[in-house]
């Protein structure tokens, strides 16, 4: 088995990749440009349309999964970690999985916060003169509130 | 691909060579970006905290929907769209180049290379354009004339968090411009030819598809979420 030694170290060298690889890279291209254009109809859709609270936070939910997704690709494919060591791919991953934690927690202290306000120490809400105007209808409530 | 079957017969931790078969550099610019996706992270969860913890927040479709040489028309999500496409064609031809890279091919490296430098200017650009549109909105760190979506004036948390963050990922993007010119260049006079192999080229191309990848998820929560 031939090594290659970089630096001092020694290393086998992956076998070349075949000409698939440039397909492969062609097929994400186009899986990653189809998932972007899904999530910025949602967001049109969402835009648009004036749905209850909660089938909003479920296209949300949807484009934030889908948005998972992309990462999934360029960390695979572009990055090429998939053709990694399974090891060396733990060493990635693992850690990452702190995200988890992190993200429903300090949504959750967030949101927390806001109702403890909301029941302590609720303040009089000052109207802002109109800066931005809105293009569409009056009446129109969809996006944030 | 890792040839499967060296794999298999291989004692990866009897000494001698790598455990996990890669260059002491690649592996080290992983645990950077590593590193670098908790700073980001931090920042993106702290603006998602703040933005949970407060009643109202500005919508985005109303804050962000101007395009250069458009006027006043409302095109909301069409200029983040032309950014973020530029951004992943630029990974696009990132990763072709190091594909070129593999084959020892110097034209072909350099070649996308010098097209992924241009995609990352023209998105450098259109942030700045962003950035300017939006100053001379009056929004800047500690201003921001956006009323929350209920009506309500809005506290500067919105302009706060968005110049910091999008500035810090345009510095990343500003740096992997700079890293990748060099690099080009490098690579245009011969030395990784001389060195048998494009492994530079590997590993500016994976902090390259970071900042796309941080990108992704700005666009997501500032200006679609």
């Amino acid at each position: 088995m031939e090594h290659q030694t970089f630096g001092g170290e020694v290393t086998i060298p992956h076998a070349a990749p075949g000409d698939d690889s440039k397909k492969r890279i062609w097929k994400t291209t186009i899986i990653l440009s189809i998932i972007t254009i899904v999530e910025l109809g949602v967001g049109y859709l969402l835009y648009f349309t004036d749905f209850s609270h909660l089938v909003d936070l479920m296209f949300k939910g949807a484009v934030i999964i889908l948005s998972f997704a992309k990462a999934f690709y360029i960390v695979s494919i572009f990055m090429h970690l998939g053709d990694e060591i399974r090891n060396m791919i733990m060493t990635i991953v693992v850690p990452l999985l702190l995200f988890v934690w992190f993200i429903i927690a300090f949504l959750w202290d967030g949101d927390s916060w806001k109702n403890l306000r909301n029941q302590y120490a609720p303040k009089d809400p000052v109207k802002a003169e109109q800066v931005t105007q809105p293009a569409h209808e009056e009446g129109h409530k969809g996006g944030l509130k | 691909m890792a040839n499967a079957a060296a794999a298999a017969n291989t004692k990866w931790w009897s000494g001698g060579k790598s455990p996990f078969n890669v260059e002491y550099g690649k592996l080290m610019m992983w645990y950077f970006l590593m590193s670098d996706a908790f700073t980001f992270g931090a920042f993106l969860i702290s603006y998602g905290t703040v933005r949970m913890s407060s009643i109202s927040w500005p919508d985005p479709n109303l804050v962000f929907n101007s395009f250069p040489f458009a006027g006043h028309a409302n095109l909301p999500l069409v200029f983040v769209s032309l950014m973020t496409f530029i951004l992943i064609v630029s990974s696009v031809t990132m990763v072709l180049a190091v594909h070129e890279g593999h084959h020892g091919n110097k034209k072909g490296v350099v070649k996308w290379m010098i097209w992924t430098i241009l995609g990352g200017l023209a998105f450098l650009s259109c942030q700045a354009w962003e950035w300017n549109h939006l100053y001379h909105q009056g929004a800047w760190w500690g201003r921001n004339p956006f009323a929350n979506a209920d009506g309500t004036v809005a506290s500067s948390n919105f302009a706060n968090f968005f110049f910091t963050i999008t500035g810090f990922h345009g510095f990343h993007v500003f740096s992997g411009v700079v890293i990748n010119i060099i690099v080009t260049i490098m690579a245009w006079r011969g030395v990784f030819e001389r060195r048998g192999h494009y492994l530079m080229i590997e590993k500016i191309g994976l902090y390259w598809h970071f900042v796309d990848l941080v990108w992704v998820f700005v666009f997501l929560f500032f200006y679609l979420v």
